[in-house]
């Protein structure tokens, strides 16, 4: 037993997972799809309760992750497969996708950013800022090295046309035809740009896995009542996070998408998708009212004149200092909530009218807002289900992944030797998933505190039946 | 093509100009419109309660009877259209209340007609590429929006016409007259619908926000499928509410932009009877005939 672990996702939980174990003194492999760590929470403004600086209180876990002497970082990452061997450690083949930059050489000086000439929507800023086509996710990226997304990237696609015929081989004056562009290449000072890269696979042998890799979003495509993504001012809660956000693509001003204007009347519409088994998902997606509350607080902050409405089914503050801060948001703040369902969103004029209804007051509600954010479901990540048929885990009806025992062993999955923390497992916020986090780092501690015969013997997992 | 039609109540009376246009604009189009020997009002909406079995005996009967012209019915109105199309949708899902509703029908229904809206005609028997075939007069310069209000559409899991959030089945029809079709965000709003008669402030309300926004975006006239959303539209502008002229806004139906677009007589466009003349935005787009004398 090499006593070596595998973290899949390097969000907060992967993080917490991976230095827990780390710092124990034994290896981690962490791998991660994005080309930087950090999640969905390096995406953050600020958190709740306590309004600390997401980034801030990130970076510092994330630096230690990137110099960590006991942690192997593959980021642009991906499990390719996992097999178990006879000795219960299991073989993992990674598939390191190719990024075009050679980071043994690059420095991170960042000039190829500044240079290259062409811009696309980045999903990162959630659809309210973009990014160049060779990019990392902010500037605090760890490892702070660039990718280039090939499909947007005028020289790889006009080089690939090239080779594969599709250009003729030879320009009208006769001379070998050449791709166009290629600006990061000619500024790099250090040549790290490489056009032939390939993805390449990596074989480890390791002993433990935790699986943690996290949520997404409802996507507002399924929300056609509220414009189906299409109302450029209708935006997800991560998005809203990205316009607060001081690294964010308006460097924290709030400026809606559309026209870059102040928005003086912002609409908060909880449970979008959430706790709608008709059209949306059954269950409550637990951090909205919470981030809802937060993001009108900061809405205020940035804007004293603006006003901030929600709309709420009911409000679930249950949390050590929610319930206060919740109050806070609307006594102090003045933020208004109405409690209540939007039927409609449509675009009128440059304003999004806002149909509800207050079941309080009985009566329907209609608001022109500038800027409508909605608390999109929180559902499992695209592709749960290939990596749970990969791994031999379980999920749910609605693809989160299920556990061993849901109450007294919430990270052990089926599979002996594979743990799990975080969003995958169901919607939940920071503090309980890097509890959860250090819960699955701890259990593979104690298996590697034990020698492995005894270890089998005991066998904590086959003792339970099913 | 024969086809069983039923016109239901109010294109009888207050609607006829829809009901004469729609029958003038079929039979242009070689459309066989067999009107039920022996009708009744449909029930005018569909009970919401589960077990209601007593308000649908009046929908079943009119698809009983359809089964005597060949078991496909189609109507004008969208208020028709909807409680018999919800009807069939019942009846498919719980056959064991058709049972039930036959001991009230003098003919028992066997369960298998189809119900269309008219614009379901056109769009799936005669096509719009069909339509635009036969085209006489082509409304390029009339600006107009489609207007489908709510029972056209929804519930869309029963009536399964088009998408109630983006639905294009009006939009493509006045495209194929060759008008130039304004989507407005209103369109498929409620118009405030039977509150008409118990609390007229409501529908008076929305039927301003409605014309109001079609008016910004740009409309010459509006163009629904319904009586009573043509009703609230244009009663809201009857000349005792003293809308500025500049401000009123002709409400139409599509047949009746058809039947002007198809180069039928004009006593045949059913247009007698608007609190808001729609003659004066004819006259710019086609030559008039009869009307012109006045």
């Amino acid at each position: 037993m090499n006593k070596r672990a595998l973290v899949i996702g390097a969000g907060i939980a992967g993080i917490q997972a991976s230095l827990d174990i780390a710092n124990s003194g034994y290896e981690v492999i962490l791998v991660e799809k994005e080309p930087s760590i950090g999640g969905h929470m390096a995406q953050l403004s600020e958190t709740f309760p306590t309004l600390d600086c997401s980034q801030c209180i990130l970076t510092p876990r994330t630096v230690e992750v990137g110099k960590h002497e006991n942690i192997r970082l593959y980021t642009y990452s991906e499990v390719d497969s996992l097999e178990r061997k006879d000795d219960n450690s299991f073989d993992v083949r990674i598939r390191r996708r190719a990024s075009y930059v050679n980071w043994d050489l690059c420095t991170g000086c960042g000039v190829c950013q500044e240079k290259c000439p062409f811009k696309v929507d980045s999903l990162f800023e959630r659809g309210v800022g973009q990014r160049k086509v060779i990019y990392t996710l902010s500037p605090q990226a760890v490892p702070n090295k660039p990718v280039i997304d090939a499909e947007n990237c005028r020289y790889l696609q006009s080089k690939w046309d090239i080779e594969s015929g599709l250009t003729p081989a030879l320009d009208k004056k006769g001379n070998p035809a050449k791709p166009k562009c290629g600006a990061c290449e000619k500024f790099c000072p250090t040549g790290a740009i490489d056009w032939d890269q390939k993805d390449t696979f990596i074989e480890e042998n390791v002993d433990a896995v935790i699986v943690a890799t996290g949520y997404d979003l409802f996507p507002q495509t399924r929300l056609p009542e509220y414009g189906g993504g299409k109302l450029l001012d209708v935006i997800d809660g991560l998005g809203f996070e990205r316009l607060l956000a001081a690294s964010g693509p308006t460097a924290g001003k709030v400026l809606r998408p559309s026209d870059n204007k102040v928005p003086l009347e912002v609409v908060f519409v909880q449970c979008s998708g959430s706790r709608d088994p008709e059209r949306g998902v059954p269950y409550c997606s637990k951090i909205c009212c919470m981030y809802t509350a937060k993001q009108a607080i900061l809405y205020k902050h940035h804007l004293h004149d603006g006003q901030a409405y929600v709309f709420y089914i009911d409000v679930r503050a249950g949390g050590k200092g929610y319930e206060e801060f919740l109050n806070r948001a609307q006594e102090e703040d003045g933020v208004i909530y109405l409690r209540g369902k939007v039927s409609k969103l449509f675009q009128d004029g440059d304003k999004i009218m806002v149909k509800g209804v207050d079941t309080i007051s009985n009566r329907t509600v209609e608001i022109a807002a500038d800027l409508v954010v909605l608390a999109t479901a929180v559902i499992p990540r695209i592709g749960n289900q290939q990596v749970a048929d990969m791994l031999g885990l379980t999920y749910d009806q609605n693809g989160f992944y299920t556990s061993r025992n849901e109450e007294f062993d919430p990270v052990l999955t089926p599979s002996q030797g594979i743990f799990m923390a975080g969003c995958a497992l169901g919607p939940k916020d920071i503090p309980e998933t890097v509890a959860q986090a250090s819960g699955a780092a701890a259990k593979v501690l104690s298996m590697f505190q034990k020698d492995r015969a005894s270890f089998q013997q005991e066998e904590m997992f086959s003792t339970i039946p099913g | 093509m024969g086809i069983a039609y039923f016109p239901g109540c109010t294109l009888s009376t207050k609607a006829t100009g829809y009901d004469r246009s729609g029958r003038a604009v079929a039979a242009a189009l070689g459309i066989e419109m067999n009107e039920l020997e022996e009708w009744q009002c449909c029930g005018a909406t569909f009970p919401l309660a589960t077990d209601n079995a007593m308000a649908l005996v009046a929908p079943t009967r009119i698809l009983a009877q359809s089964q005597r012209s060949g078991g496909h019915v189609t109507t004008l109105c969208s208020i028709c259209f909807h409680v018999l199309r919800r009807t069939q949708y019942f009846l498919d899902q719980k056959p064991e209340f058709l049972e039930r509703i036959n001991w009230f029908t003098e003919e028992p229904y066997d369960g298998n007609s189809r119900v269309s809206h008219f614009l379901e005609v056109l769009r799936d028997d005669i096509t719009w590429q069909g339509l635009a075939e036969k085209i006489v007069h082509p409304l390029h310069n009339l600006k107009v929006a489609p207007y489908y209000g709510c029972l056209l559409l929804r519930p869309q899991s029963e009536i399964g016409l088009d998408d109630p959030d983006a639905p294009v089945i009006l939009h493509d029809c006045l495209d194929a007259l060759g008008c130039q079709v304004i989507s407005f965000p209103y369109q498929s709003e409620c118009c405030g619908s039977y509150l008409a008669v118990s609390k007229p402030d409501l529908p008076h309300k929305l039927a301003g926000e409605i014309l109001s926004s079609a008016r910004r975006n740009g409309a010459e006239a509006i163009i629904t499928a319904c009586p009573l959303c043509h009703f609230n539209l244009d009663y809201y502008q009857r000349p005792s509410q003293s809308v500025s002229p500049s401000e009123t806004i002709p409400v139409l139906y599509f047949t009746q932009l058809m039947a002007v677009a198809l180069g039928l007589p004009d006593d045949q466009w059913g247009i007698e009877n608007h609190y808001v003349d729609p003659l004066p935005l004819f006259r710019q787009v086609v030559p008039m005939q009869s009307y012109q004398t006045d």
